[in-house]
């Protein structure tokens, strides 16, 4: 019963601050609420178990993405948006039913009779389970994820030095 | 995770990304388009972990480790974009930057 609780709260806050991110003038707090979101879904995680899982995900995305989505805002000072010109703002009237539909769609599944979760044993989700399964059976995609990450910072470094001024055409 | 059916977790996972969705047709700043993806991602991972879970197998939260790798290197890449266009353009409206578009 706690955990319906605690689920509809998280769940509460997560639909709330994706609706403000898209909803939301000012990029700024559009940030902060996806930071709202990113927070609740953590919550989410630890009510399914996955209690590595919901550290790494505040860290990763709370303490890095986030952090760099709002150096990059504010670095750029971008003025609060403005009603779109032209075809533009007319786009928002197909969206939501294409998107309500979309929606339909994947909760469809969902109703396809999942039958109650059961309960399972105590180290499910530790670091220890994830840590025997990372570094045996799925060693090889880690140390792939790494090279990934070594070529975007790359990337990112070789975009923000360039002199892109002189392309111009 | 006695008590919770997996259908509410997919649900809020179909609800974050048709959100996603919106943000990304509808708003024209790049950066805000950049967050509804990442609303998106995070969605598919809230489904990664509640079938984790259902399933009592530690492989939907491998590729949720995965995702979240993916989903740093495409922030890093994406807002050196953003601010290389910002530099050339003075603008991040994607309405505005349509040297790609004939």
């Amino acid at each position: 019963m706690i955990q319906l609780i605690l689920f509809s709260i998280f769940a509460g806050l997560a639909v709330l601050g994706g609706i403000m991110v898209i909803a939301h003038r000012n990029p700024i707090y559009s940030a902060l609420f996806l930071i709202l979101t990113l927070f609740a879904l953590a919550g989410e995680y630890v009510l399914l178990l996955a209690h590595f899982i919901a550290v790494v995900h505040v860290a990763v995305y709370a303490g890095a993405i986030m952090v760099l989505f709002l150096f990059v805002i504010m670095l750029l000072n971008i003025r609060t948006e403005t009603q779109a010109p032209g075809a533009f703002r007319y786009m928002i009237y197909i969206a939501i039913p294409l998107a309500v539909l979309l929606f339909l769609e994947l909760g469809y599944l969902a109703f396809q009779g999942f039958s109650e979760v059961t309960v399972k044993a105590n180290t499910f989700g530790t670091v220890e389970s994830l840590g025997n399964a990372l570094f045996s059976t799925y060693v090889l995609p880690f140390e792939i994820t790494s090279i990934l990450l070594l070529v975007a910072m790359l990337g990112a470094l070789y975009l923000s030095k360039r002199k892109l001024s002189e392309v111009k055409e | 995770m006695q008590g919770i059916p997996i259908s509410y977790f997919l649900i809020l996972g179909a609800v974050l990304f048709s959100l996603g969705v919106i943000g990304v047709v509808t708003r024209r700043n790049a950066i805000i388009i950049f967050m509804s993806v990442e609303l998106m991602l995070n969605a598919v991972n809230l489904t990664f972990i509640a079938f984790s879970n259902y399933l009592g197998n530690i492989e939907g939260q491998m590729f949720v480790f995965l995702v979240m790798v993916v989903a740093a290197a495409e922030v890093a890449v994406g807002l050196a974009i953003i601010v290389a266009i910002y530099r050339l353009r003075e603008t991040v409206h994607v309405d505005e930057i349509r040297l790609l578009k004939w």
